[in-house]
């Protein structure tokens, strides 16, 4: 069957959008009038004394700083053009393999715009601040009732920062054992960019291990690199490719017996939602991605929020202070005994911790499991609807996302997995994540996400069928439609301007 | 419940039967049935949107909101204007991922541009990056950065810097192998080794804030002065907001400028998310962390923006990335962004001058009252410590029935700054344009009654 299940207008795809004109956005710099202003400050009624009688003058800068001079009505023209010029989720659909785009709930949006929850100083005392406190404490319970671990983190501010939080726990832990000597933490080689920097940022060097036949962790090779130098091992389940390591159980007891730590990379929660735990696997250190599986949006690059679990004997090491109900009901902060210390400023990224919070309240148990089967679904649907077009490297049924490869296109005809997705902008649709995981030539790694609609994805599944018929040579010229077309980027590299001051004299 | 799942029984149905499946439980078959969970996750079932939003909301009805803040330490009560407030907050923004295709995220690649541009002018340096999470990870990249540069390990910290920005970087000394020594302040300010005296090692880095933890202006010639004495790379934490006024550190001799970006444009937010101001001089742009946007053509010749260097990041170098930073705060970015174009040059110049006002103001009113003593004497700009007759926590916890969030305990541990007690009753206020004379002289009356 190739027709959607039910004939109706796909909800996810913007071909529709309207882009008014082909001509460059001025840059705010542009648009500055000396003297022209927005700016307004409330009545205080205190002395006004002059900066000279403020500050001693050798702090004093001799020039006013320079910064754009605009009305408020040009600087909000200027942003809403920009917005016209800006692809998202609330636009169309999404399909960014491993980045799990889904739509975000607006009533999250609400509840982190609270004035109750954004207008609180973060150095305000516990007992001014119950209604956070409890907050923070019910997420970081329910996210350990989701993994499967005992004790949480709500610090670190994004997914690399829940690694080397976790990396740092892991050698806090090693040390403690007695264990210092050991230095190789094994990653295999469809793992996220994050995940090898963040060793290196630990202190530890990464030891790859490659991907076999099934698409899955070599079993031979991991035996093969367990040595008494293994401080652990980082893995995502199900891994890039979108499959489910099978074998995690006895990778993790190989691992243990081996004396290192397991360690899970959560940016593929959402395919397991209230269907397996991490700590069921036998997984140590978990960090997640709440900007990935709890919908909170991306800000277009940021920020998100990467909160770390542990089973408990690591608990005594987690950053601090951590929100915790103490006898009588009340919350406190209180810092573990042997915390490796603070990796935040104050308590993480708040406002993001709320919002997923309050996405969980709305969906609930049943509602995580359903995301996770939606997830499912979708990325299965999709994938047997390219299969005979597409290469698929990997025979296994995928979870929440799957890996397919124009390698064989790219032979016949000259198609490559980039203009594939810069054609797939043609069509109103999002690209996929290309080029990745790196063991796949001509990759498109793609993730449907459960909040698209069977007619969004036979959209999808239309365009990518449709551009898998074109040469290399018509789709090389795609994006025509766009604000831009393809960019220079060697060019952005060569003549470097990062800044609008750097336009005259770039950086080389 | 499942809200955001569109399904409906009969589409699930036929998209079951199309992958040969009776059931979604099969959807995990390849899921080893030892490790599916029986009973599901023991989480109450999900609520309807107003159940959620009235459960959050009885939540945050228990905070005390309202408070008028006097309290600073790095998260500072600025007001922040509608078009700061409804902007940034557009879908097309809040909604975007990282702009890893150029042609359809303009928007956002512009954006950053102009926040660059802004960034580096308030630093006085002529590159800065997309954004890092907060002040503190900034500060613990720049140390990364310097001591890249310089081949040391050896970090002196200026006992004037954050005490959580200072507690971040022993944290992530800890893989990175960096050793911190710790200079002590003198009278309020940094008191930098004599030259040669090799009693705290040869540093690569030199971390200071200025204004510092307890809101006092450094002398940063004399921080470069000795940074040069040591090879070292001077890392200044500047105030955004002070750089309406005071000199950038970039023209006093930075090689790497950080900041926490909170007080443009981004609510108090019980501390996050906030953004992580970074700038450096043009020879360390191949070691810079994070993403950076360029200006480029396309292949019409129109101008365009895309992410640049890439090659430094994670996703291209792996472990040999100049840092493992993915996910930045790009929407915080942008909200700076348009409330420093919202203020412009006039507006930044006078945010900066009715802060220096209020805070000249409430420091000669709480001085005034018997018992209150300054905790350091040098020059401060707007927040400044001063040392109370009883503990401040207790205080803190009175002014709240008075109306007011007082400030925050600050304590100073040989010559360290710190947010512990240290029988000193070091309490730090801060004072922003949003506190009127009525205000400070009713904070200053409530004090007087609650130490009594």
């Amino acid at each position: 069957m190739t027709a959607p299940p039910v004939d109706a207008a796909p909800g996810g795809q913007a071909r529709s959008a309207p882009l008014i004109g082909r001509d460059a956005e001025p840059t705010i710099f542009e648009m500055s009038v000396p003297g022209r202003r927005a700016w307004s400050f409330p009545r205080t009624e205190l002395p006004e004394w002059s900066a000279e009688e403020l500050v001693p003058g050798a702090y004093l800068r001799p020039e006013l700083l320079d910064l754009p001079e605009v009305s408020e009505r040009d600087l909000v023209g200027h942003m809403t053009r920009l917005t016209h010029r800006q692809y998202s989720v609330d636009l169309g659909a999404y399909p960014l393999g491993s980045c799990t785009m889904k739509y975000n709930p607006k009533a999250c949006d609400e509840a982190a715009g609270l004035p109750g929850l954004a207008g609180i100083h973060p150095s305000a005392p516990a007992s001014l601040t119950q209604g956070w406190l409890e907050l923070l404490w019910r997420l970081g319970d329910i996210l350990c009732e989701i993994t499967g671990m005992s004790a949480v983190t709500l610090q670190p501010p994004a997914g690399a920062a829940g690694e080397l939080t976790g990396l740092l726990l892991m050698r806090a832990w090693h040390q403690a054992q007695g264990q210092g000597h050991r230095h190789k933490v094994l990653i295999p080689d469809s793992a996220h960019g994050t995940n090898p920097a963040s060793v290196t940022l630990s202190g530890y060097d990464t030891v790859t291990i490659p991907t076999d036949h099934r698409g899955l962790l070599d079993m031979a090779a991991l035996a093969d690199r367990l040595d008494g130098a293994v401080a652990g091992i980082m893995l995502t389940n199900p891994n890039t490719l979108g499959l489910f390591e099978e074998d995690i159980v006895q990778i993790a007891q190989a691992v243990h017996r081996a004396g290192g730590l397991v360690y899970y990379d959560g940016a593929n929660l959402n395919a397991i939602l209230g269907v397996t735990r991490p700590g069921d696997m036998g997984f140590d250190i978990v960090h997640l991605n709440l900007h990935k599986t709890f919908a909170v949006p991306h800000g277009g690059g940021g920020p998100g929020a990467g909160p770390v679990a542990v089973s408990p004997r690591l608990a005594e090491f987690l950053p601090g202070p951590i929100p915790t109900r103490m006898d009588g009901g009340g919350f406190d902060w209180v810092t573990p005994p042997r915390s490796i210390g603070r990796v935040h400023s104050w308590h993480g990224n708040a406002l993001a911790l709320a919002r997923a919070y309050t996405y969980i309240l709305l969906n609930g148990g049943d509602g995580l499991r359903r995301v996770a089967e939606g997830a499912v679904l979708n990325a299965r649907w999709l994938r047997q609807r390219l299969e005979g077009t597409y290469d698929s490297p990997f025979e296994r049924p995928n979870l929440h996302e799957f890996v397919v490869s124009t390698a064989t296109l790219k032979r016949k005809r000259g198609l490559r997995a980039l203009d594939v997705a810069k054609r797939l902008l043609e069509e109103g649709f999002h690209a996929p994540t290309v080029y990745f995981p790196l063991i796949v030539a001509e990759a498109l790694m793609i993730e449907p996400t459960e909040t698209e609609s069977p007619q969004t994805l036979e959209a999808l599944a239309s365009a990518l069928l449709r551009i898998a018929k074109e040469d290399g040579e018509e789709a090389g010229k795609a994006p025509r439609t766009t604000p831009v077309g393809r960019v220079d980027e060697a060019r952005a590299a060569r003549r470097l301007i990062p800044t609008w001051d750097a336009r005259e004299r770039p950086i080389s | 419940m499942g809200h955001y799942v569109p399904h409906t029984d009969d589409e699930l149905a036929t998209m079951l039967a199309t992958l040969g499946l009776t059931s979604l439980d099969e959807l995990f078959d390849c899921i080893p049935a030892a490790l599916r969970l029986a009973g599901g996750l023991e989480l109450a079932d999900g609520l309807s949107e107003p159940d959620t939003l009235a459960a959050v909301a009885e939540l945050a009805g228990r905070n005390h909101g309202g408070l008028v803040c006097f309290a600073g330490a790095g998260a500072y009560d600025h007001g922040v204007p509608a078009a700061a407030r409804a902007l940034p907050f557009r879908s097309e923004f809040v909604t975007a991922y990282t702009p890893y295709q150029p042609e359809v995220a303009q928007g956002v690649l512009q954006a950053l541009f102009e926040y660059q541009t802004m960034v580096a002018r308030l630093a006085g340096l002529p590159i800065a990056n997309a954004s890092l999470y907060d002040g503190a990870a900034a500060t613990v990249e720049a140390v990364n950065l310097a001591s890249a540069a310089t081949g040391r390990d050896t970090v002196w910290v200026s006992g004037g810097l954050h005490p959580h920005w200072r507690a971040a970087l022993a944290t992530f000394a800890a893989g990175s192998g960096h050793e911190l020594v710790d200079i002590a302040l003198r009278d309020g300010r940094t008191g930098w080794p004599e030259a040669g005296s090799g009693e705290k090692g040869v540093p690569g880095a030199l971390v200071v804030a200025s204004p510092n933890y307890l809101g006092c202006l450094e002398d940063l010639p004399a921080a470069r002065s000795a940074a040069d004495a040591n090879g070292a790379r001077l890392v200044v934490a500047a105030d955004p907001v002070s750089a309406g006024l005071l000199r950038s550190p970039g023209s006093q001799g930075a090689d790497v400028v950080v900041g926490e970006g909170q007080p443009f444009g981004t609510p108090l937010s019980f501390g996050g998310p906030y953004l992580g101001l970074f700038a450096c001089r043009a020879e360390h742009v191949r070691r810079l962390p994070g993403r950076l946007v360029g200006e480029t053509v396309d292949v019409e010749g129109r101008r365009a923006y895309v992410t640049t260097l890439r090659a430094r990041e994670q996703d291209i170098r792996r472990e040999k990335a100049s840092s493992n930073v993915c996910t930045n705060q790009t929407l915080i970015a942008v909200c700076c962004m348009v409330q420093l174009a919202w203020l412009g040059t006039s507006g930044l110049r006078e945010l900066a001058l009715r802060c220096a006002r209020g805070t000249r103001y409430a420091r000669e009113a709480l001085l005034a009252i018997p018992g209150v003593e300054p905790l350091v004497d040098a020059p401060v700009l707007r927040e400044f410590a001063v040392r109370l007759p009883v503990d401040p926590v207790t205080v803190i916890e009175r002014m709240a029935e008075e109306g007011f969030l007082a400030g925050v305990p600050v304590g100073l541990t040989d010559g360290v700054a710190c947010d512990e007690g240290d029988g000193r009753n070091g309490l730090l206020v801060a004072v922003t344009e949003r506190r009127t004379r009525a205000q400070i002289d009713a904070y200053a009356a409530a004090l007087e009654k609650v130490m009594v």
